[in-house]
């Protein structure tokens, strides 16, 4: 069996409190593994983002953490919730133990300062005992890590082009050999050559550093080819996540489907393409029951009324996979 | 390099465009100021001297407006900027170099202060959105919404005159005789500080304002999200990703205020009777004085674009995105 190295149980974020508030995330529980790569996939305006701040508690305002834990398993010693943590304790986790690659990642730097100056702040902050002379040595071997001549280190932001800015922010993402890479779509931006070329260097990196990734994308092919397991989020919620060759060969969820059914097949006969019809909910005035019930081609009678749950489905290698369906009813509901 | 040339050879153009203009106008200006003085001194003069008057002046009929313009510069060149009418034979050089001083030390004292103290006020007012910095900003601004004129008198009337330890008008004590003695400085910064205080109060909102607004916009940024995620002490993310993002339009803005430092504190210098030059700017407007209405134009001009240049400068050094390499 393999360790957690982070649960997060439960998770609720909304932004703005009270009757004005809306719900993002809703009741996320998720687990990322010891080296493993975790896809995070789902429509635009799913709440993969605001995942991503919540776990690190790095949500803009009006965003609130309205419940849940995030349990973080450091490498030595017990477990503790994130969330729990007080500020200056947190301040020492970020980075050290998760680090993040943000969305944005083209304005990540501070155009004012130096490439260099940006890699060694964040060790000096957290190992204060280095030299100078260490720091700009580790800052140096992040950068021919993700392949960027030590030369560049004097370069400003603007010097760089947009790739390059990016596995800046992914080097630096690694300065302190942290145990949890969180990136938030931090390719959209590049072509496609760049991205599976940036990709497959974190791949190999991380077998080599064992670190565990959270990859979050709207572009489900590229996680099917490089993520261990996949989750799909719809309206604020987990409504799928089973491993990724299977989540590929057979998805359970008619979203997941539907997913699949937007890009063309990575090998094999050709299928259709179809996509999805209808829009993304909208958070502020949910549908009832299953949130994916107005745009579901299979949907059936309990779906406008039950909320289904997230649990193994009844199928052969169930036991590795969730699925929040009523057409899988879970052997095994999540207890909440 | 090659960007800061450009904007040096504009400013050169500017100046020499400013002087030009700074040339025409009194011959423009309908009336004739020799017949002025002449009147003031109530027909003692002799014709001979009111001839050598026209000479001096540099409106000698008899002359062209060429060779009048060749002299104009030649005498720029030898910092002769001609005689004061209204202190006649005082040269303008000299009337602007015993005012300038004061200027310079009122209102370029008070402009650093005000900026470095809003400045500061408006990093913690942006950055700790709520504190109790950032509740002090209505008051602030109704302050600066008082127009100056008024605010001077208010003060005046409130604060100055006798009895009272701030005195209403003067830069020093009448009799004193100016040097750098602790007596004369001790009057001279008793004369300053209302009139410090009231520029004070009236510039310092600006510079909360735009520094706060500006932190707010910047703490925005990705950058700054980055800088958390970092886990980087919280003063080192408010000052160096930040405030230090945030300082740049105050940066160019603070440099031009410098440059109005000569010429737009009038009023302070009106309200205080204070002997700086807006002072004598507005004295020579009332005299129709023309040789120390245009030294003190020039003056202002070139005080302008140097302030312009510094701004352009301090850009260069403080947003490396402007330097252009090679
Ligand atoms: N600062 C904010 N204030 C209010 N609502 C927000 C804020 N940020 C995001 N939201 C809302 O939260 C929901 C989830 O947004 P989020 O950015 O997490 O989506 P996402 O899945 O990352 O989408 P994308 O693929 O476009 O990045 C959206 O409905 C969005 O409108
Ligand atoms: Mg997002």
């Amino acid at each position: 069996m393999r360790q957690p190295v982070l649960e997060i149980r439960n998770l609720d974020v909304g932004y703005g409190l009270g009757d004005v508030a809306l719900r993002a995330v809703r009741d996320v529980s998720l687990t990322l593994h010891r080296g493993e790569v975790l896809g995070l996939a789902g429509e635009s305006g799913s709440g993969k983002s605001t995942l991503a701040y919540g776990v690190t508690r790095l949500l803009p305002p009006p965003g609130v953490i309205t419940g849940g834990e995030v349990v973080y398993h450091p490498e030595n010693g017990s477990p503790y919730d994130v969330l729990a943590l007080g500020d200056r304790e947190l301040r020492a986790f970020r980075w050290a133990e998760t680090a993040i690659v943000f969305q944005g990642a083209m304005n990540s730097l501070n155009p004012v300062h130096r490439i260099s100056v940006q890699l060694t702040d964040v060790i000096a902050a957290h190992q204060p005992d280095l030299s100078a002379r260490a720091r700009a040595e580790r800052a140096r071997e992040m950068l021919r890590l993700v392949g960027i001549a030590a030369d560049r280190m004097d370069a400003y932001p603007h010097q760089l082009s947009g790739g390059m800015r990016q596995r800046v922010m992914i080097g630096m993402a690694l300065a302190l050999q942290p145990q949890i890479v969180i990136m938030d779509e931090p390719t959209t931006a590049l072509d496609v050559v760049m991205q599976r070329q940036i990709l497959r260097q974190l791949v190999a990196l991380r077998e080599r550093l064992g670190f565990s990734v959270i990859f979050i994308t709207h572009d489900l092919s590229l996680l099917v080819e490089f993520a261990d397991r996949i989750a799909i989020m719809y309206g604020g919620r987990i409504v799928e996540e089973a491993p990724a060759s299977a989540l590929y060969r057979d998805a359970l969820h008619p979203y997941t489907a539907g997913l699949l059914g937007s890009f063309p097949a990575l090998r094999g006969p050709r299928r259709d393409l179809t996509g999805i019809p209808g829009s993304p909910p909208d958070l502020t005035s949910m549908p009832t029951g299953c949130s994916f019930h107005p745009r579901c081609p299979k949907a059936f009678e309990p779906c406008p009324v039950t909320i289904p749950p997230l649990g193994s489905p009844d199928t052969p290698g169930g036991s590795t996979r969730t699925v929040a369906c009523l057409l899988h009813p879970a052997t095994n509901p999540e207890v909440r | 390099m090659k960007h800061l040339l450009q904007r040096v050879l504009f400013y050169l153009f500017t100046a020499w465009a400013a002087i030009t203009v700074n040339f025409f106008i009194p011959r423009l200006i309908p009336g004739d100021p020799v017949q002025a003085l002449i009147a003031r001194y109530k027909g003692q003069m002799s014709s001979d001297a009111i001839a050598s008057l026209y000479v001096l002046f540099g409106i000698d009929k008899h002359a062209s407006l060429w060779s009048d313009y060749l002299k104009y510069w030649k005498q720029l060149a030898h910092g002769d900027l001609g005689l004061s009418f209204t202190s006649f034979p005082t040269p303008v050089s000299e009337i602007i170099a015993s005012s300038l001083p004061w200027t310079l030390a009122l209102v370029g004292i008070t402009t650093i202060i005000s900026f470095l103290l809003g400045t500061g006020l408006g990093v913690i007012a942006g950055w700790r959105r709520g504190s109790w910095v950032d509740g002090l900003l209505p008051v602030t601004t109704f302050l600066s919404s008082i127009p100056y004129f008024w605010l001077g008198l208010v003060a005046i009337a409130l604060l100055a005159g006798p009895g009272s330890y701030f005195p209403s008008s003067g830069g020093y004590e009448p009799g004193l005789v100016p040097a750098f003695d602790s007596y004369f400085l001790s009057s001279a910064i008793q004369h300053s500080i209302l009139p410090a205080l009231t520029i004070l109060i009236s510039s310092v909102s600006g510079w909360i304002l735009s520094m706060r607004n500006m932190m707010v916009t910047v703490a925005a940024e990705d950058y700054i999200t980055v800088a958390h995620a970092k886990g980087l002490p919280e003063r080192r993310v408010a000052l160096s990703y930040a405030a230090r993002n945030a300082l740049l339009p105050n940066v160019s803005g603070f440099a031009l205020a410098l440059g109005f430092i000569v010429g737009g504190t009038l009023l302070v210098e009106i309200v205080f009777s204070y002997p700086g030059l807006g002072f004598q700017l507005f004295r020579a407007v009332g005299a129709k004085d023309y040789p120390l209405m245009q030294g003190i134009f020039l003056v202002i001009t070139i005080s302008v674009l140097v302030a312009n240049l510094l701004a352009d400068v301090a850009y260069l050094m403080l947003d490396p995105r402007t330097r252009k390499e090679g």
